[in-house]
């Protein structure tokens, strides 16, 4: 199953790859990893995708905690949360597939916000799932590149991830 | 006080209270060397002849005395050279502190001579590493680095100091307090689970207590003895854990996993309830997982949650301090009325003594050859059962931690995580230059021993009367067990040919060396190798033994504690 694990890091060189490091070392999943600082400039959020069973993502968690530089940890698939991922999709547009991406664009909610005479790029926030779900309704020729920005994500309500 | 960054490290170490420190100079710590020399007053230096052994020296010192070892090196292949040893300390989780020097901060990234990322070289097998950018931060790395290396789940600690941080100079003062935002080790296990845990043990029919190196790490032998005597249950230890509740004593099974004692492993195995302390169900302890016990449940004291559920699924964890677990139980116990089913436990004795009748680790000293168990339990005898006994890889280790029968902790000093050929003579080096007059032997095989046969010259310039015994078989003896098994007698590369004459190298580096060959005057020369005559003087006994002879219970790879191989 997808988990979502969220932490935050001390913002000090070395300590990405000492996350990085403990999941090829151990064999873990990466599907997604993003990192940037916070509103407090020591401390940087880390959100990381995997999946494993339930045993192994306890482990994981455990072993994330182990790190010196990492702060506190989360797994925000645990309960209920907000999920976001950004994408760009540059698109073949031409004649009348101009019009018809542009109606798949609206469906999604997604943004067209470079054009030129033959290309559309097409900008999509959302869940991963959804996110997919577009790019699994483009025709493959028509894509020419695609980018994702790795999922983020808070746990929702009172809930919070901080010091 | 305005201090170079190189005097702040002598100068810390000695506020510290490092009396020990083992190493090899190099360009890129030449500042520090310099501040040795000018600034040093308690702190005495040992000259290693290879990196590595200076890391092994300064964690057979950690082992033996509880206190944090401590390495300097330099950069490049002086950093390098020292991964082995920071490896061996990481999986046996011993505390040490590992400095190095790195080239000027203005030259990392260039490829500059004698550079290494040192601190992305040992990431994976360290604790924490810290490269120190700047003078003023040097004496609160220090401190957190010892913080670090000392508290929680010990760990080696590397902090890697370029030269221009070395010639730097800034303001020193002994940094009292340390605290990390991101570091808050347990002090103290849940109470609810430590009560739940005791009615669990309190009920149980078939309980073992099973215990690793967590327990000699944590200072609580004398907790866990108190422990299980109160309540009367059988207790194993694993390779890391020997000598943490006393070997002597009626109700140890003796050793378990892989070349354990049959009574342990079956008690292990038949047992309903499993009373894990400081130890992590290694793949040499369980054997097969999915044959591992199957009526067992699973209580876990350890201060690393990671170890707990890792392999085997827990019962009941308690993540905390095993020392201080354990005398919360005791005191729990003390205070209740409950008591264990004595009539259940009889009978599991009963059935655990019938185990112990077959006498797994009987040997037959016959014919002209000496048995390598023999020169082991000879050896014991020789020095009453109270030497500290340092250790390479392979048979000799097994032999030694089946015939040295261990009452105290921190006696037995082995690489048993990583397994490193090499570790023995400059561990005991360092175990000597805590215990002075202590009696500390290293067992090793010809193999291991030429893995840091070098440091010979180390133990001449420092006067240390180490004792080793090296089990001489002419083969890489754990390898050729495995070859003879699993590999249709195929002795691929495990025989050692050209050999030296051990006994003329050892005379040649200005120690003695004695060659014991016939088991007739084996005893005799042991107790002349461990008498007063040689008291100060560093021995080589090189003893030559059966070729044939393996190690005994195995269970096979893949196999369950419960399918020893026995003869």
């Amino acid at each position: 199953m997808k988990h979502i694990i969220s932490m935050l890091i001390e913002n000090e060189s070395g300590a990405l790859s000492r996350v990085s490091g403990l999941f090829s070392a151990r064999g873990y999943n990466i599907h997604a990893l993003t990192v940037a600082p916070t509103d407090d400039e020591t401390i940087s959020r880390l959100t990381l995708v995997t999946s494993g069973t339930e045993q192994q993502v306890e482990q994981i968690v455990k072993h994330l905690n182990r790190l010196i530089d990492v702060i506190k940890v989360v797994d925000i698939t645990e309960g209920s949360h907000i999920e976001r991922e950004l994408m760009l999709v540059k698109l073949k547009a031409s004649g009348a597939m101009r019009e018809e991406i542009k109606r798949l664009s609206d469906i999604f909610r997604g943004t067209i916000v470079d054009v030129n005479a033959n290309i559309y790029t097409v900008q999509l926030v959302g869940e991963s799932q959804k996110l997919d779900a577009f790019v699994d309704a483009i025709d493959e020729g028509l894509i020419v590149e695609v980018v994702r920005s790795g999922a983020v994500g808070l746990m929702r309500g009172e809930k919070s991830l901080h010091l | 006080m305005e201090l170079t960054g190189a005097q702040i490290l002598v100068h810390y170490l000695e506020d510290e209270g490092v009396e020990h420190i083992w190493g090899y100079p190099g360009g890129a710590a030449l500042p520090i060397y310099d501040a040795l020399d000018t600034d040093a007053k308690k702190l005495k230096h040992v000259l290693v002849r290879h990196e590595q052994a200076a890391v092994h020296a300064a964690d057979g010192f950690a082992r033996s005395t509880g206190l944090p070892g401590v390495a300097l090196v330099t950069s490049g292949p002086g950093a390098t050279n020292t991964v082995t040893g920071i490896a061996t300390a990481y999986m046996d989780s011993i505390p040490l502190i590992v400095v190095t020097g790195q080239v000027a901060t203005n030259m990392i990234g260039l490829d500059a001579f004698q550079e290494i990322d040192t601190v992305g070289i040992t990431r994976p097998i360290v604790k924490h590493n810290f490269l120190v950018k700047d003078v003023n931060d040097l004496a609160m790395t220090l401190k957190k680095a010892f913080y670090i290396a000392t508290t929680g789940r010990p760990g080696p600690v590397v902090v890697d100091i370029p030269k221009d941080v070395q010639n730097a100079k800034s303001s020193y003062e002994y940094p009292q307090e340390v605290s990390l935002r991101s570091y808050v080790p347990v002090t103290k296990g849940h109470s609810g689970q430590i009560k739940k845990a005791i009615d669990m043990m309190l009920a149980a029919k078939k309980p073992i207590i099973y215990t690793g190196g967590g327990v000699v790490l944590g200072g609580a032998s004398e907790a866990l003895t108190d422990l299980a005597r109160n309540l009367g249950y059988p207790v194993t230890n694993t390779l890391m854990g020997l000598g943490a509740y006393p070997a002597e004593d009626k109700q140890f099974v003796g050793m378990l996993g892989m070349h354990g004692t049959y009574e342990a492993n079956l008690t292990m195995h038949n047992s309903d309830l499993i009373i894990a302390i400081g130890a992590r169900f290694d793949d040499r302890v369980t054997g097969n997982l999915e044959k591992f016990c199957p009526d067992a449940k699973v209580i876990h004291i350890d201060i690393d949650p990671a170890s707990i559920s890792k392999n085997v699924v827990v019962d009941i964890p308690i993540v905390g301090p095993v020392k201080q677990v354990l005398t919360e139980m005791l005191s729990l116990l003390n205070k209740s009325k409950k008591r264990p089913d004595q009539e259940a436990l009889s009978s599991w004795w009963e059935q655990i003594e019938s185990w112990r009748s077959t006498n797994c680790l009987r040997y037959e000293q016959l014919g002209h050859k000496i048995k390598p168990q023999a020169a082991m339990e000879t050896v014991w005898q020789v020095t009453n059962g109270d030497a500290y006994v340092t250790s390479d890889v392979g048979q000799h280790q097994m032999f030694a931690a089946q015939y040295y029968k261990f009452n105290k902790p921190r006696r037995w000093i082995n690489s048993g995580g990583l397994g490193t050929m090499g570790f023995g003579l400059p561990a005991a080096m360092g175990v000597q230059a805590a215990f002075p007059d202590a009696t500390v032997v290293c067992v090793t095989g010809e193999g291991s021993i030429q893995m840091n046969i070098q440091e010979l010259s180390t133990c001449l310039q420092y006067g240390l009367p180490i004792k080793v015994l090296c089990l001489n078989n002419g083969f890489l003896g754990m390898v050729r067990q495995w070859q003879e098994f699993f590999y249709d007698r195929r002795y691929s590369m495990s025989y050692m040919d050209s050999l030296p004459d051990f006994v003329k190298l050892a005379e040649a580096y200005g120690h003695v060396g004695i060659r014991i060959d016939n088991p007739e005057t084996m005893k005799e020369q042991l107790e002349e190798a461990f008498s007063d005559k040689y008291k100060d003087r560093f021995v080589f006994i090189d003893v030559i033994t059966d070729q044939q002879e393996n190690v005994y219970p195995m269970i096979p790879a893949g196999a369950g504690l419960d399918e020893m191989i026995l003869v």
